[in-house]
């Protein structure tokens, strides 16, 4: 089980205390509509799914609620940091 | 009669007899003996039939390690325990073993004669020996295969025993107590941590149990262990794996080594356990040789023998015959020579041997065949001698004996630091892979880290043969029946990862997996693909490291403590009133409340008719909700949901459609303005905690500046539906300051004011079609207020109705439930809810998604009602639907039932469906297929009781 590390309640806790959130840094687009079919697929659907370093959301379901980003290696599963949402890619 | 009891040693307690049985015959030992080390001393060679050819299999290793040897224990009724290692089995007064896998007995087995068929069952006959005709695989193939090959049998009762469970927390956890384990838990104990020792036998010392030079070492190190207040010390515990960050999870078995008169308490207990740093002290596992007949009882591990001679004081055989092409096999050899046992010979393929081993075993007048090779076994049931050749060429010699020892070298035991992810380096002096490198704060010790000085030996452990090797009976993997030809005809037929050569031929599967076949299996494929080991790879090692019951994983979550229920504060009274309870997403819900000998049928029908004509309360307290508050509440919900949110007015509410970004149908739910700047929301039952997950997201990272707050009250409303032509009567005599009048308060409005004294928002909705009512009260009035209409609502014939009813009333009226008659795949327009998308809004969740070329693609499956040609007949839901039911098989299914219900009101059967192009099918007749003969039904309008809407006004 993961321990992980919410930056808002700066500890780290248990995995089931948390819900994975997909990939991180993915905005919504302002406006949708100005969207080609294929851009909204690639917003919808296409993921890096990188092997190594991986930016994804947690959300701290079981604690504070807040959702926030996580630098995590996906073969080894160690997170390199945690940060707040809003906060620049690390 | 092979084996016996050695004059002295061992760690046995030879004043203390325990009488057991095996198969039935009263067998006996001492404590301290394990099942095998007790059977073996009283000449037991055979211990059970093979996987899939029912040969005789003897004992091979003297640990957990063991293929052959398992045995089903039986402790009483729902304590049967298949697949056990003899040699991991204490004995104890009562102990109750059968063999398994033999028909009718061990001794002689009928099915036995498939040695004579084996060419059946060669590598991948799962996938190419039974294919044909197809239909037969099912019906006669798998039965008869799962009859033959098989381990032992599930158990069939439920198991009484109790589990235990705990989390424990050190500084540094030791796997392993052998020499290396517990020098690593001293030195940590003593800088002052917390440390967790583990140990998977009855008592700790590995490997020095079998060394009677060390026991004073061993007795004084245990006792220092056992004296500190830092330390734990677990026997009896395996460490199943190791998960991430150094979270080790290990089960302890508490009783299974009692008499079961003296076993109280839990049976196991899971330690999930958190360490700073884990020790891997697991040592090393020795590897068998591949020669013809290295199967017959009688050939076992040197390193077992010698553990049989020195710990429990047995000897494996009278005349034994050591196959070694490793240094340890002369130590052990003369270990056991030393300890009584009387070794006939050395054979070893090297020519070149240590000559301190040459000299020990001439000193012990031990013949010794250098650069030989055993190339045969004689014997079925038990070793009767050896054939030896130089080199394993030509006709070679006899040797007499009744058993023989395999000392094939050593293989680490890996397991825990690969399910760390930690890497593997190949080692020729070892021949076998050692760890390398880790990201956990993890180290290896002693054997597994491949630092222990054991003397050399070659790294592979195919015997050179006479035969060629697809013609040779010599066996990799025991237990699942093996040959090294097996490996050969993989490679031969196209497989090259190592992945699919173990999958093909089922090498290093099953209960042991493969701690005894892994490499020589590896490095036979190496040998055939003329590819170093390296290139081929090792399998993937997973927990558990050894079989593991359900129970401890299961722990105390079984039963009601299986997972949460959830109650309404009516489930009380529905359960005082014959409620027949369902569960729905944890909760549990009235179902319906018969009476007197009515059936669910007559039950729903009662309640459904008298909801139509008089009056029903509903507990709909498990409606999921959430109160929306802030400034920009209905600018959020307008984002969220399809229809205008921003154009409600206080006092009235919406029925809201909620999609994904995909532009599917992921809730629904009535809501309410209460003030412009707070919302009274309501999502499915099962959707609650998903949708404000949702809505949470949304707010939380993509409309951050938006200023409104969510919270769940899900459970601070009871909610109580007053459904029926009298609701208003009912609740009028209850209520304070709202006005009833439907000029006052119309359909869709809400209001607040007091019923029988307490704050209450009322709702006017209806999900039967029937004037309505929602009251939501404070949870901890809803049980006083719902009596108190219940009382009310006796004047006027009212029922108490259920969510089957409920469920029956909304399909009348074509009302979806979501995730019924909708599936994730379903949009607004596909259910016929597109006069819930607002049109003029620029975006909302999921609008774009509506736009996509496939969500506005002609064909889609739609919503529609069925009626079927025979009233009476009540479809399935989730049966299929066809234009022509003649077509041949596959036949094209143009979509599903999703609701279906028998109709008190309207005396006939009802049913909904997603159709492709189902709304311009209207009047066509489709045929549901089932097995009992086609149903033909008639596509429908979703709508069935008062299309106009009118009873909503009463």
């Amino acid at each position: 089980m993961l321990l992980i590390h919410c930056p808002y309640c700066e500890e780290a806790r248990p995995e089931v205390e948390f819900a994975y959130g997909g990939e991180a840094h993915i905005a919504r687009p302002v406006d949708p509509s100005t969207y080609s079919d294929e851009q909204w697929e690639e917003f919808l659907y296409i993921r890096s799914n990188p092997r190594g370093r991986h930016h994804e959301r947690w959300r701290h379901s079981h604690g504070c609620g807040r959702f926030f980003n996580a630098v995590r290696d996906t073969v080894t599963d160690v997170f390199e940091t945690t940060y707040k949402a809003g906060e620049a890619r690390k | 009669m092979t084996g016996f009891r050695l004059a002295d040693g061992g760690r046995i307690d030879r004043r203390t007899k325990r009488n057991f049985t095996f198969d039935g015959k009263a067998r006996w030992g001492y404590a301290g003996d394990s099942l095998a080390s007790a059977l073996l001393a009283q000449g037991q060679m055979l211990f059970g039939r093979s996987f899939k050819y029912h040969r005789p299999r003897g004992i091979l290793g003297a640990g957990v390690e063991e293929p052959n040897a398992l045995v089903t224990v039986d402790r009483g009724p729902g304590r049967v325990t298949p697949n056990l290692r003899a040699p991991s089995v204490a004995i104890h007064d009562g102990l109750k073993a059968v063999s398994q896998n033999r028909f009718p007995t061990l001794k002689t087995d009928l099915i036995a004669v498939n040695n004579v068929l084996s060419a059946f069952f060669p590598a991948g006959f799962y996938n190419k020996t039974f294919m044909w005709p197809r239909a037969a695989w099912e019906k006669v193939y798998e039965p008869i295969i799962r009859r033959l090959a098989g381990l032992g049998d599930s158990p069939t009762t439920r198991d009484p025993d109790h589990y235990d469970a705990t989390y424990a927390h050190c500084e540094t956890l030791v796997v392993g107590a052998g020499p290396a384990g517990i020098a690593a838990a001293l030195e940590a104990a003593a800088t002052g941590g917390r440390v967790i020792l583990i140990d998977e036998q009855e008592e700790i010392g590995g490997g020095a149990l079998s060394d009677p030079a060390q026991w004073a070492w061993l007795a004084e190190a245990s006792a220092k262990l056992a004296a500190m207040d830092n330390v734990t010390v677990l026997s009896r515990t395996t460490a199943i794996g190791h998960y991430h960050q150094n979270f080790v999870v290990a089960a302890e078995r508490l009783t299974d080594h009692l008499a079961v008169n003296e076993a109280e308490g839990p049976r196991e207990k899971l330690w999930r356990i958190r360490a700073g740093e884990v020790v891997l002290a697991m040592g090393a596992i020795e590897r068998p040789l591949v020669f013809e007949g290295n199967d017959v009882p009688g050939v076992m591990l040197a390193s077992a023998a010698k553990t049989f001679a020195l710990r429990y004081g047995v000897a494996v055989g009278r005349k034994v015959v050591v196959m070694a092409v490793h240094d340890s096999g002369w130590r052990d050899a003369l270990a056991l020579h030393k300890a009584g046992v009387n070794i006939a010979a050395i054979v070893d393929l090297r020519r070149d041997v240590a000559s301190d081993l040459i000299e020990g075993a001439r000193d012990a007048r031990i013949a010794c065949y250098q650069g030989y090779a055993v190339t045969s076994i004689s014997g079925g049931q038990a070793v009767k001698g050896v054939t030896i050749a130089l080199a394993g060429f030509g006709k070679g010699q006899q040797l007499d004996c009744d058993a023989v020892l395999m000392a094939g070298g050593w293989t680490p035991t890996v397991h825990l630091w690969s399910h760390a992810k930690g890497t593997l380096r190949w080692d020729e002096a070892w021949g076998a892979f050692v760890p390398d490198k880790t990201h956990e704060n993890l180290r290896c010790v002693g054997a597994c880290a491949g630092a222990w000085s054991f003397g050399k030996g070659l790294p592979g452990g195919l015997l050179p043969a006479p035969k060629p090797l697809h013609e040779s009976k010599a066996f990799v993997d025991f237990q699942n029946d093996v040959k090294a030809r097996d490996i050969g005809l993989a490679v031969q037929e196209g497989f090259r990862s190592i992945e699919h050569i173990k999958r093909y031929t089922t090498n290093g599967m099953a209960t042991d997996q493969g701690k005894t076949s892994n490499l020589n299996g590896l490095q036979i494929a190496s040998g055939v693909l003329h590819r170093p080991v390296t290139e081929i790879g090792l399998t993937t090692f997973r927990p558990p490291y050894t079989p593991q019951s359900f129970g401890a994983i299961l722990g105390h979550h079984k039963e009601a403590l299986f997972q949460p229920l959830r109650k309404t504060v009516i489930d009380d009274w529905a359960a005082s009133h014959g409620a027949v309870y369902e569960n729905v997403a944890q909760w549990r819900r009235a179902r319906f409340f018969p009476q007197g000998s009515e059936d669910m049928d007559a039950a729903v029908a009662r309640e459904c008719r008298t909801v139509r004509s008089a009056v029903g309360v509903f507990d709909a307290s498990t409606l999921g909700k959430i109160e929306v508050v802030g400034s920009d509440a209905a600018e959020f919900l307008n984002r969220m949901y399809t229809n205008p949110w921003k154009s409600l007015e206080p006092g009235r509410c919406r029925y809201g459609l909620l999609l994904g970004e995909h532009g599917f149908i992921i809730d629904d739910g009535v809501s309410a303005r209460l003030a412009p700047d707070r919302f009274h929301l309501t999502t499915t039952t099962g959707g609650a905690a998903r949708v404000l997950n949702m809505m949470e997201d949304y707010l939380q990272t993509e409309w951050s500046d938006l200023d409104v707050w969510l919270t769940s009250t899900t459970e601070q409303w009871a909610v109580i539906a007053v459904q029926g032509p009298k609701a208003r009567r009912v609740i009028e005599p209850l209520m304070e300051g709202i006005d009833l009048s439907p000029e006052a308060f119309p359909h869709m409005a809400v209001r607040e004011g007091r019923i029988c004294g307490v704050e209450t928002r009322l709702f006017r909705v209806s999900f039967t079609g029937e004037l309505g009512f929602e009251v939501n009260v404070p949870a901890e009035h809803g049980r006083m207020v719902w009596e108190a209409i219940w009382a009310e609502g006796q004047k006027h014939g009212a029922v108490a109705y259920g969510t089957e009813t409920m469920h029956v009333l909304r399909a009348e009226k074509g009302f979806i439930i979501v995730g019924q008659d909708t599936d994730g795949t379903i949009t607004p327009d596909d259910a016929g809810l597109g006069w819930a998308v607002g049109k003029k809004k620029p975006d909302f969740v999921g609008k774009r998604s509506l736009a996509r070329p496939d969500i506005v693609a002609p064909g889609r499956k739609q919503l529609v009602g069925l009626l079927t040609d025979d009233p009476q007949a009540v479809l399935e839901e989730g049966a299929q639907i066809v234009a022509d039911p003649n077509q041949p098989v596959p036949m094209t299914m143009l979509g599903h039932v999703t609701s279906s219900y028998h109709s008190a009101t309207l005396g006939r059967s009802i049913a909904m469906a997603l159709v492709a192009g189902g709304r311009d099918r209207m009047g066509e007749t489709l045929h549901i297929p089932m097995p009992a003969g086609t149903i033909s039904a008639k596509v429908v309008a979703p709508m069935f009781y008062d299309p106009e809407g009118s009873r909503l006004n009463g």
